[in-house]
């Protein structure tokens, strides 16, 4: 997960100020207006921050209050605290709400585990073997990152119905399980190119093969980027709407975002408040991913620049 | 850095050719990815592109129809308009993102405390954004008594309805694209640390501007880094349907002017179950963005910076 060395600045820059280029206090602007500039940076920031992040905090404030007042109350300010969004939301669709979240959990379980292994399987390949037409292999994987899924769906729908698997979790989970989020294999290949080739050398000498290298080398050092592809499937896969609405239209086998949406087209605009509730216990998975996981994730996007 | 670095670097001649020591293993370590290449990706393309000069509708075999397809494209007033909407959204919304992905990175950068704090809160929302939950609060707000005329009215502005007329519509949608800059601003602010400061410090010394300083130093030795969230964010913003979808209830309304490519697709193929045409659509909006991602490499030559 290092930089490619190339694209650092040479060492003598860095050394040449005397410690890291991130260190950058070096314009000093008198220590009064200094302060002052610095303050009104932080307010700034501060309110942009407020303002951004305004609309998910009403949403949270609005779904504890009686359904009435979202029209009317604009302010984060909780007067009248109602659970009641909650329980009428859990029970509004045909089936409680918990069996969307398990639905939901079951496929990024799946779609976890799957781009754990094959991708960690591919990127081992393509950063450590010496294989024929890997230069072009490794392109081909390189340009499926960039793939439009709508390019592929109709096929792949055609596909999966012939099988009988549409409503059921198998189209969304059994791709990754082969390799196809190509980003994640790119990740890692990234992060093995940055693990020592000493490591792999002693243990061939003492007579390991590679899938022992493998297993008992390259995959413990390289769990952070297996935390980092974790996540990001995690977060991914969850907030996924596309692939989902399409092969599950079965209500009994909808996920968290297909149930949402058929929420929002069954009640219009009656119930603002129990659609907030479940929007609102809909993000708290990805809410607590984005806490947990913080460090990878922006190590992640840092490296490799996914969204 | 990047995979775009990654392709680059590929041209560069030098394949030796050797033996490969290693094809039985590296076989089964890529096997799965074999698979889904051939079966999830690439096999899946190449249907599509033959499916796209077919009629089929998933009950009856595929009609071969030549380039019946190709000719209703010309004459579908609804694709047009939704090229129209896809490439307005795309061509306003990336560049607004990113300016402000590029602004706050560089405010960030000046050693502020409080550097992580502001970050995460950030870049929450390229984490949310393509939420379900999000549209659905997006709705609300743009709506004709939602948040944003609630505020509007406490300072004495009338609001109207952003989502249910035609020419606001989508402006709520691009507003919600540059809600999640915080994705390219993190990676802004990794490539602006790799700026050595001596550099700034230098053209201070000579009495450089700010301004100067930002044109001269940080743009060009940003400049990959810039392109690469360039293109990124603009295949991906290509590519945007839950919003419009969730908004517009899946109409693409008010009067299609939500309507992303992506939405009319998925309404001719999956609503209509009209798979030769939704084909052909797909291979269209893949052919655009390869335009205008080549189009992006073309430019690179005059505006991008690369040391190596």
């Amino acid at each position: 997960m290092t930089d490619r060395p190339d694209r650092r600045p040479p060492p003598t820059a860095r050394t040449a100020v005397g410690g890291p280029a991130r260190r950058r206090r070096a314009r000093r602007p008198g220590a009064v207006g200094g302060l002052v500039r610095r303050t009104a940076t932080h307010v700034g920031l501060v309110l942009l921050a407020l303002v951004m992040l305004y609309p998910v905090l009403w949403m949270v404030v609005s779904s504890l209050r009686p359904n009435d007042t979202i029209f009317r109350d604009s302010g984060l300010l909780l007067t009248d605290l109602r659970t009641s969004n909650y329980t009428d939301g859990w029970d509004a669709l045909a089936a409680p709400f918990g069996h969307y979240l398990v639905n939901s959990a079951i496929v990024v379980a799946g779609c976890i585990i799957g781009n754990l292994v094959s991708c960690a399987l591919a990127a081992y390949a393509f950063a450590r073997l010496d294989f024929a037409g890997r230069r072009w292999w490794f392109a081909i994987m390189l340009g499926t990152i960039m793939l439009p899924i709508h390019v592929i769906i109709v096929p792949q729908y055609v596909l999966f119905s012939q099988l009988g698997w549409v409503n059921t979790f198998l189209p969304l989970v059994v791709p990754k399980m082969l390799a196809t989020d190509a980003f994640f294999v790119f990740l890692m290949v990234q992060f093995i190119r940055g693990l020592p080739r000493e490591l792999d050398e002693a243990a061939r000498i003492d007579g390991c093969g590679h899938p022992r290298i493998f297993l008992r080398i390259v995959l413990p050092l390289m769990t952070p980027a297996l935390a980092t592809t974790a996540i990001f499937t995690f977060i991914w896969t969850w907030n996924d709407f596309f692939s989902q609405l399409i092969y599950l239209t079965d209500p009994q086998m909808y996920t968290v975002p297909v149930a949402l949406r058929s929420f929002v087209d069954s009640t219009v605009a009656t119930s603002w408040g129990s659609m907030f509730a479940m929007s609102v216990v809909s993000l708290i998975p990805v809410f607590l991913a984005f806490l947990l996981g913080q460090r990878y994730l922006i190590r992640g996007i840092a490296t490799t620049g996914g969204k | 850095m990047s995979a775009l670095g990654e392709l680059r670097r590929l041209r560069a001649p030098g394949a030796r050719t050797r033996r490969h020591r290693d094809n039985r293993a590296a076989f089964l370590f890529l096997s799965p990815w074999f698979a889904g290449l051939l079966l999830i990706t690439a096999g899946p393309i190449a249907v599509s592109f033959l499916l796209g000069f077919t009629d089929y509708n998933l009950i009856q075999p595929p009609a071969f129809t030549g380039l019946d397809n190709v000719t209703r494209m010309l004459s579908d007033e609804r694709l047009h308009q939704s090229l129209g909407v896809t490439v307005t959204y795309v061509l306003v919304s990336v560049p607004l993102q990113l300016a402000c992905a590029l602004g706050l990175a560089m405010l960030l950068d000046r050693g502020l405390r409080g550097l992580a704090f502001y970050r995460s809160a950030f870049y929450l929302p390229s984490l949310l954004g393509s939420s379900v939950a999000i549209a659905v609060l997006w709705r609300q707000i743009f709506g004709a008594d939602g948040l944003v005329n609630q505020l509007l009215d406490v300072v004495g502005v009338a609001g109207r309805g952003w989502i249910s007329d035609p020419g606001t519509a989508l402006s709520t949608l691009v507003v919600l694209n540059v809600w999640t800059f915080g994705a390219p601003m993190v990676i802004f602010l990794a490539g602006l640390r790799q700026i050595p400061v001596m550099y700034y410090e230098a053209a201070a010394v000579d009495g450089a501007s700010r301004w100067t300083q930002f044109r001269r130093i940080t743009v060009p030795l940003l400049s990959p880094i810039i392109f690469f969230n360039l293109v990124l964010q603009i295949i991906h913003a290509f590519q945007s349907f839950t919003q419009a979808f969730v908004v517009s209830g899946g109409s693409g309304g008010p009067s299609d002017s939500t309507l992303f490519a992506t939405l009319y697709l998925y309404q001719r193929g999956f609503n209509n179950f009209d798979m030769g045409y939704a084909s052909a659509l797909a291979w269209l909006l893949l052919a655009i963005i390869a335009v205008f991602t080549a189009v992006n490499f073309w430019a690179a030559k005059y505006w991008v910076f690369y040391d190596d």
